[in-house]
């Protein structure tokens, strides 16, 4: 096993350094449609980091008997099983929150997240920097997910977490919600500022002109 | 036991192994979650009932279903009463299979439902609770194909069998953000007070183009803007289940009185 130090950046990294949406702008499509709530993202963050950690898990482990010209077919049925087993998983435990986000946890199948990490990583990588390489990323991606609902909630329904924050003026109270804050675009828009901060604090992130 | 990864033999290897592996995964997974799935379902639909009548509250779902809604089975064709316990009955597969069900076909189909139930579950729901015996009101399943998908409600009449109380799209998978907005409260709310049938009893309910339904019309509702193929749905399915193949024998023998007497 490796060094706490190469642990700690495999696991961590993601978050800020090297996160998979805002740095290698991934999984993009996810983070437009489930940020409107806190608890959808929430989910859904948890979902995506199951199965990424368990798809890197498991494709490390047979990594050494893939053969290369199906080992795309191979992720993919890795990746696409461990799917349907989180969503039935949610549909029996979690069933508003599965009916809510509906195809996107299948869509999880067609997240370059999942995908990049066992062609990137996973298939060069031990078992068990694999996994924690796909909780890592799981991580970044919930971390992304969770600020961008946050502000899309907040400002959109008045609420976190379904538990109301501002009042609204349709209930007697002084916060008129902006409406675009519940549409996709302004989800495109915060990811935009945010990859913003987040470089200006870390300019080594800045592609070169 | 393979000399190269990439020989013809392992390759088949394992693609056949890792199949057998992943299905039986998933097999497993699905047989074993069913029951509490079941069981989901069975308490969404009895909240989405709740909530069309405006019983839903804070609490136990299953006890406030209880007292508050009463589940009866009606033959669509006759509009009777079927003495059939309604938990045993399953809606959604006797509405395909053929042997409870009639083929609709050509102007019959118009809400794009292929076939109907011969028996549909009827929901009554008493403010007071069931034993008051004060109904008010009646929650219709309907369904019909909009743009993309099969949309389910719940249709809720006043007592008069004709007064709309509300609708609840439960289960639908149209565009989210256009034809998804048939599940918005502010644009289900347009029908509460509408009248489903005009005076000699055809459906009446009329889905304009946005902003054309006149306040003061008692069967005139405003479409949803971007979603006219949706909006179509939601009219046929209202002038299908309203009409004779739908729910317009059992709605006359509650005009009729049919309810009074037991």
């Amino acid at each position: 096993m490796a060094s706490a130090k190469e642990i700690k950046t495999v696991l961590f990294g993601p978050i800020f350094a090297n996160n998979p949406i805002a740095l290698q702008v991934l999984g993009i499509c996810s983070a437009l449609a489930v940020t409107t709530k806190m608890e959808k993202a929430l989910v859904m963050g948890i979902a995506l980091t199951v199965v990424t950690a368990f798809s890197n898990l498991f494709i490390s482990l047979i990594r050494n008997h893939i053969p290369s010209s199906v080992r795309i077919i191979v992720q993919m049925t890795i990746i696409a099983s461990l799917v349907i087993v989180v969503d039935q998983v949610l549909k029996a435990f979690a069933y508003n929150v599965a009916k809510e986000l509906s195809v996107f946890v299948g869509l999880i199948i067609t997240n370059c997240i999942v995908m990049g990490r066992a062609e990137a990583y996973a298939m060069k990588t031990g078992p068990g920097m694999s996994f924690l390489d796909g909780i890592g990323n799981g991580l970044g991606y919930s971390v992304l997910l969770l600020i961008v609902a946050f502000i899309r909630e907040l400002f959109g329904s008045g609420t976190l977490f379904g538990v109301e924050i501002l009042p609204l003026v349709s209930a007697g109270g002084w916060y008129q919600p902006m409406g675009m804050m519940l549409i996709a675009p302004s989800a495109f828009i915060i990811i935009g500022l945010l990859i913003w901060i987040l470089r200006t604090f870390r300019p080594e992130q800045v592609e070169k002109a | 036991m393979f000399s190269n990864n990439d020989s013809i033999g392992k390759t088949f290897f394992v693609v056949i192994a890792l199949c057998l592996v992943c299905a039986i995964l998933v097999s497993t997974a699905a047989v074993q979650l069913r029951p509490k799935q079941v069981e989901n379902k069975l308490l969404d639909s009895q909240k989405n009932v709740l909530a069309v009548t405006g019983l839903l509250a804070d609490g136990n779902i299953k006890e406030l279903y209880t007292k508050h809604i009463q589940e009866r089975l009606v033959d669509l064709n006759t509009g009777e009463f079927v003495d059939m316990a309604p938990e045993s009955y399953d809606y959604r597969r006797a509405m395909k299979a053929p042997e409870s069900s009639i083929k609709l076909e050509g102007a019959d189909d118009m809400a794009s439902i292929k076939s109907r139930a011969n028996i549909a579950p009827v929901y009554f729901a008493y403010n007071d609770g069931v034993e008051s015996g004060q109904l008010s009101a009646i929650v219709l399943p309907v369904h019909g194909y909009g743009l993309w998908s099969t949309m389910h409600a719940f249709l809720a009449l006043d007592n008069d069998g004709n007064t709309i109380k509300g609708i609840n799209y439960y289960e639908q998978g149209e565009t989210a953000g256009l034809g998804g907005e048939v599940q918005n409260p502010k644009w289900t709310a347009q029908f509460v007070g509408k009248k489903l049938l005009d005076e000699s009893g055809a459906p009446a309910i009329k889905v304009m183009k946005p902003g054309n339904a006149a306040p003061s019309s008692a069967h005139e509702v405003d479409g949803l803007s971007g979603a006219t193929l949706t909006s179509n749905g939601v009219q046929n399915t209202f002038d299908f289940w309203a009409g004779a193949k739908g729910f317009a024998p059992f709605l006359t023998k509650v005009r009729d009185g049919a309810l009074n007497n037991g």
